[in-house]
């Protein structure tokens, strides 16, 4: 009995290991590649090993303008779209109102819609009513799928809380703006951040409904869409590898500092 | 992910109750009426529209040419078929082997938990395109992957990049985080006293799972399934970096008709109905698993 019991823990052990390697995988391939010297034009497959993209990654302008242009919008979708979610989310969830249904099924559309549906519509848009597509169409249509997730993500922090700490505050004349703001927003907090680093991430990786509303802006991931038929250069590689790895020693820093803070305060 | 929580009511004056909500839901559906509402219905206008002239550049007029849809439908359904027949799949896949791992990390993974889902989700920072690229190498002909499966006589086609094979491998990979995380949000929130209870009464483990954990995991596996099949259906980069022309998916036709052909109203017709199965889709699917639980 011991031992099936050993053995069935051991599989889902495996099981989930290999699911984590293979999700591993292409990162591995990709940060690998970012160390090639590639013999012809694509670089899929090892050559040479060399240090070239790394020591030169903006040899080709084109690359470091592409991603400082994803940075931009990145930030400017971040900032909006986090506020506008977070004030949906504080709404639905500590407000009972005539039309909350709505509005969460108004929020929930975009999430069911295929970011084709969302690009190809806002292009329609723009298109009709002759807006020329560019930066700020870009920004518009990534905020607009961003708010969603934002909503979601704020949601799951906010249905988390103990009513009773609101509660309490006010029970000791807290006016509701202190309430809020020594009580609520710490609590809500860790939330709010996950979900701006969320939409962050979302808007910067985003193909499909920027490529829709670009004109003539590249952006890094629309670089990539470009240069994959005729070869991705190592550099976009390095440049990929640097934010994995930055964002994992982002995740670890906020971990041991999260960590730090517990041990301290206990 | 539930909104579904008790609120609470701040008492101050009755005024400030009535109006504070609206205020904070001002922007954001404002925002959404005018860039998803309102483009939803300039699609719908443009799917009806007829051409100007010959070419598109002479624009297109206001119509009320139905025929759009039927055109469109006859001639595209292989890529509409295709296209949820490839997602479906894929997410059952994503299914199957995320539910173990989200059950590992739910339960047992104690404190390597945070460390799973740190590595769950960190592809998402190195670009989802570049990724999709990486698998042309690790399932290219001569490399590991090929060679061993083809030892064994595995592959009908000798290769697995431009096949369907590898665009349905493509979607699964990219999709599986999305099965992930709310199932492991699901399954978290169980009680393990649940379980033991049930082991206490003398159920043997399988019926445990089945009777205890399975029904309690549902949310998570409608939202998981939502969330996996909505893109993957309306996906056309795996199919374009991954597959052949025999694999094209509805996303490659929507994506093709609008941005190379500019043919606007057969591409919007092609939305539109994409759009609305998909609606339909999911308020069947929904209604059957019987939960409202998703925002």
């Amino acid at each position: 009995m011991f031992i099936i019991k050993l053995i069935r823990e051991k599989t889902l052990q495996v099981f989930s290991v290999l699911i984590i390697v293979y999700l591993m995988l292409p990162l591995a391939v990709i940060i690998l590649l970012s160390f090639n010297k590639p013999k012809g034009r694509q670089n899929t497959s090892w050559n040479e090993f060399s240090l070239d993209a790394w020591t030169n990654i903006c040899r080709d302008q084109t690359i470091c303008r592409a991603f400082s242009t994803s940075i931009q919008i990145g930030l400017l979708v971040t900032i909006i779209s986090t506020i506008i979610g977070t004030m949906i989310s504080f709404a639905l969830i500590r407000h009972r109102y005539r039309g909350r249904g709505t509005t969460s099924s108004l929020v929930f559309l975009p999430l069911a819609t295929p970011e084709v549906i969302l690009g190809a519509s806002l292009l329609a848009l723009f298109l009709n009513i002759f807006i020329p597509l560019g930066f700020w169409t870009i920004l518009l249509a990534q905020i607009t799928f961003t708010i969603s997730f934002v909503v979601v993500v704020v949601n799951a922090r906010l249905a988390g809380m103990d009513p009773k700490l609101e509660q309490a505050a006010m029970d000791l004349y807290a006016t509701p703006l202190q309430t809020f703001r020594y009580i609520t927003f710490p609590i809500a907090l860790p939330g709010i951040l996950a979900a701006a680093l969320l939409s962050f991430s979302l808007s910067f990786d985003d193909f499909i409904v920027t490529t829709f509303n670009s004109g003539r802006i590249v952006t890094f991931p629309i670089y990539i869409w470009g240069a994959a038929q005729r070869g991705i250069p190592p550099q976009v590689n390095v440049i990929a590898s640097l934010m994995f790895l930055g964002s994992l020693l982002l995740v670890l820093v906020a971990s041991l500092i999260s960590k730090n803070r517990r041990a301290t305060k206990v | 992910m539930s909104i579904a929580q008790e609120s609470i009511i701040t008492k101050p004056t009755r005024r400030r109750i009535k109006r504070t909500p609206y205020l904070l839901i001002l922007p954001g559906i404002g925002w959404l009426f005018l860039f998803f509402i309102f483009p939803l219905s300039t699609l719908f206008a443009t799917s009806l529209q007829k051409p100007a002239g010959l070419s598109p550049d002479d624009g297109f007029l206001p119509a009320f040419k139905v025929l759009n849809y039927s055109n469109a439908l006859v001639e595209y359904y292989p890529q509409f078929f295709r296209g949820f027949l490839y997602s479906g799949i894929a997410t059952v896949i994503c299914l199957l082997l995320a539910y173990p791992i989200a059950y590992y990390m739910a339960f047992r993974a104690r404190k390597y938990r945070n460390l799973m889902l740190v590595l769950i989700v960190a592809p998402f920072f190195a670009s989802f395109l570049l990724r999709t690229n990486a698998w042309k190498t690790i399932l290219s002909g001569d490399g590991i992957v090929v060679g061993f499966l083809n030892s064994f006589n595995l592959l009908p086609q000798d290769r697995i990049l431009n096949t369907s094979l590898a665009v349905v491998a493509g979607l699964t990979y990219n999709f599986l985080p999305f099965m992930i995380l709310p199932l492991y949000t699901s399954l978290e929130k169980i009680d393990p006293r649940l379980i033991e209870a049930a082991g206490d009464l003398y159920s043997p483990p399988s019926q445990r799972f089945w009777k205890v954990v399975w029904p309690l995991s549902i949310p998570g596996v409608i939202s998981g399934t939502l969330l996996t099949f909505i893109p993957a259906s309306g996906d056309y980069i795996n199919a374009e970096l991954l597959g052949s022309i025999k694999d094209k998916m509805i996303g490659n036709v929507i994506q093709s008709q609008f941005i190379d052909l500019r043919d606007y109203p057969t591409a919007s017709a092609l939305s539109f109905t994409f759009m609305a199965i998909i609606l339909v889709m999911i308020y069947l699917y929904i209604r059957r698993a019987g939960t409202d639980d998703l925002v």
